[in-house]
């Protein structure tokens, strides 16, 4: 989602009479983005900005992102894809993720990507991930083996955010692990994943599922199989 | 003229004024992209950049960007692109209206990201994404799309195939399709990233059927507005119904419209062999200007009655242009087709042709009678065969929170 990364403003030529500009998220992002750029602030400041951010993130998401948002026809109405939502304790507020997408399977293990963003001043820490998807979900980096070939490894210590900064998860590198699926993850569905952080606050993020060549990413000492991982 | 490397300045005043203000700002380490409306090729507009405005930055081409939520979708109203893409694409056989959702739930998200310049979920080559050129995708049901959803095809009435014509020498591998999508951008690799991506990300719906790629003249290389040339060398696109004027012509109320993609192959060998003065008579219309052959300018209406010293009409009975029009000022379209010059085979010089493309609100009532008047008599037929065709109903654009085919889907 675009609701809190890229900014574009479109103008529409004036004969152009049936097209509205195609993202005015940036009315909504810019103040987002801008604070979550900001720099060092009283801890008290950085709640209220952190807050502030997060509202305008999910009316970027309401109302420019029905991209890939459910018709009415299915799921609830607050479960626009891509959207991310915290329950309001102190660190999932400062965190964010843009873009998560969910590579399509039928069964076994997938993974979850996007870029987590982090508006505080201090440096965020993703302990765990769980998700309805599957049966567990575990945080994994790729590391080089001794005979010189990359696999996947859980990731001691979670996935770090920065101050300010971010933390990007993309086949290749960091990613949440699915594991145990047993209902087909279809393309253009979104999966729940549920990200906690160090004190136990909590970030839901709508991963949409993309069919995905890449992300074949082979396991170290536990063999292919996500069970016995878990 | 201050436009570098013989660009027109004009072409890029016009809309890329807007883009000035666009330089390409890092917030965060990444790019803005803060495009403006773009040029105008074909559109009609007129050019008027102020005199000492500041000059646009010199991609101000890749940066401009179309305008994609809507009522109606964009491509269509658009003026052309240099280049274009027809996809046609099969449905699995198991993908009913939830998969259709969800196969538009992803293209909506794809195509918002990519008109805007940037890069979809899970895009392999993010990169491309990041010159948009006035990217816009049109999206269109066939009939078995309308089945999967559920559809009545009445309720969106239009016929699923044009009526055969004789002249049709129609080939599998150009014709029908159940989706479609209508790429345009002024960039070609721009349009390859668009296809290519779409088209993956639909793998599990439905497989490609057909492509058609086709050309313009580059932006930059004739004044913004200028009508295209097609391969036989014609001004071809002159007389098209007025976007705003003839809005009910070309959209229907709830914002759909229908798109019909002929292939018509030109046989340029045996054009080689007729004269100027045979070719213009074959349209009625001059080589050189467009311009009716009874005089005036391109944009002069033609008098089909005027006639030469003679006592014969100076438009041919058999003419192009008297054939292609009825007293009927209802049976008009909207035509926005492309060129086509793919490599040849069986030691031919050339595969030219055009891929001819229109959209009206009402197939059977706007185009069939026309296409039935060309069938029965006009010249051009002598170089132009139709080997392709395909009918497509181009569902309402997609507003803010929708998804395109909402209308048909959306429950
Ligand atoms: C390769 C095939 C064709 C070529 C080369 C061609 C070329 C042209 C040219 C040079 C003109 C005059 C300029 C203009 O107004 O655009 C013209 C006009 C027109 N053509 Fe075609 N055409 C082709 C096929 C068709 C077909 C298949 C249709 C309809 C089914 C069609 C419908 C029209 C109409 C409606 C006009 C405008 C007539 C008027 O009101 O003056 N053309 N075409
Ligand atoms: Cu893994």
């Amino acid at each position: 989602m675009s609701n809190t990364r890229t900014i574009t403003r479109t103008s529409t030529r004036t004969d152009s009479l049936d097209h509205r500009p195609s993202a005015d998220p940036s009315s909504a992002t810019v103040p987002s983005e801008t604070s979550g750029r900001a720099p060092r602030a009283p801890r008290s400041l950085l709640v209220g900005v952190a807050a502030a951010s997060l509202t305008l993130v999910l009316a970027g998401c309401a109302s420019d992102d029905g991209a890939a948002a459910s018709p009415p026809a299915s799921t609830g109405s607050s479960s626009s894809a891509g959207s991310t939502e915290s329950d309001g304790s102190a660190e999932a507020d400062a965190l964010t993720m843009t873009d998560p997408w969910v590579k399509a399977v039928d069964e076994g293990m997938t993974a979850a990507f996007g870029t987590l963003e982090n508006s505080s001043d201090a440096d965020l820490v993703v302990v765990s991930a769980t998700t309805t998807a599957g049966s567990t979900a575990e945080l994994h980096e790729m590391a080089e083996g001794d005979d010189g070939a990359m696999t996947m490894q859980e990731k001691e210590g979670g996935f770090v955010v920065p101050a300010g900064g971010e933390h990007v998860l993309e086949p290749g590198g960091d990613h949440v692990m699915v594991m145990g699926v047993t209902d087909p993850i279809l393309a253009g569905d979104p999966i729940e994943v549920t990200l906690t952080l160090e004190d136990g606050s909590t970030l839901d993020v709508e991963a949409p599922a993309r069919t995905y060549s890449g992300a074949n990413e082979s396991y170290d000492e536990h063999g292919d199989d996500g069970h016995d991982h878990s | 003229m201050t436009g570098r490397r013989g660009l027109d300045r004009r072409s890029f005043l016009q809309g890329g004024a807007a883009a000035l203000g666009g330089a390409a700002l890092a917030l965060g380490g990444r790019e803005l992209v803060e495009a403006a409306g773009g040029p105008v090729p074909g559109g009609g507009a007129t050019a008027g950049g102020a005199p000492g405005a500041p000059t646009a930055p010199d991609d101000a081409v890749g940066r401009a960007t179309e305008g994609f939520r809507g009522t109606r979708q964009a491509g269509v109203a658009t003026p052309p692109q240099a280049s274009a893409a027809f996809v046609a694409l099969d449905l699995a056989g198991d993908v009913d209206r939830a998969a259709l959702v969800r196969l538009m739930r992803i293209w909506t998200d794809d195509i918002e990201r990519l008109t805007s310049g940037r890069a979809p979920l899970a895009d392999t080559e993010a990169e491309l994404a990041a010159v948009p050129a006035r990217l816009t995708v049109t999206v269109g049901f066939g009939p078995a799309a309308l089945a999967a959803a559920g559809v009545d095809e009445a309720s969106v009435s239009w016929p699923a195939a044009l009526p055969p014509f004789g002249i049709d020498r129609l080939e599998d591998r150009w014709s029908g399709g159940d989706l479609v999508l209508q790429v345009c951008a002024d960039d070609p690799l721009t349009v390859a990233h668009a296809v290519r991506l779409l088209a993956k990300d639909a793998r599990s719906f439905a497989e490609v059927r057909w492509v058609q790629r086709g050309f313009r003249r580059a932006v930059g290389t004739t004044p913004s507005g200028t009508t295209m040339r097609n391969l036989m060398g014609q001004v071809d696109g002159t007389a098209n119904p007025h976007l705003d004027v003839d809005a009910n012509l070309i959209w229907r109320e709830d914002g759909s419209t229908s798109m019909v993609v002929r292939r018509i192959a030109m046989n340029l060998d045996t054009w080689d062999e007729l004269d100027r003065d045979g070719r213009e008579k074959a349209v009625g219309r001059r080589l050189d200007t467009g311009a009716p052959l009874t005089g005036g300018t391109e944009h002069d209406e033609v008098d089909l009655e005027a006639e030469d010293e003679h006592g014969l009409t100076v438009v041919a009975p058999f003419a192009h242009v008297r054939r292609a029009r009825t007293d009927d000022r209802a049976q008009r379209f909207l035509r926005r087709g492309y060129n086509y010059d793919d490599a040849p085979s069986g030691g031919a010089v050339s595969d030219s042709g055009l891929v001819f493309v229109t959209f009206q609100a009402d197939v059977e009532a706007q185009l069939v009678p026309v296409q039935r008047r060309l069938d029965e008599l006009d010249l051009l037929n002598e170089w132009t065969t139709p080997v392709g065709s395909a009918v497509f109903w181009v569902p309402p654009g997609a507003g803010s929170g929708e998804i395109l085919g909402q209308s048909v889907l959306g429950g």
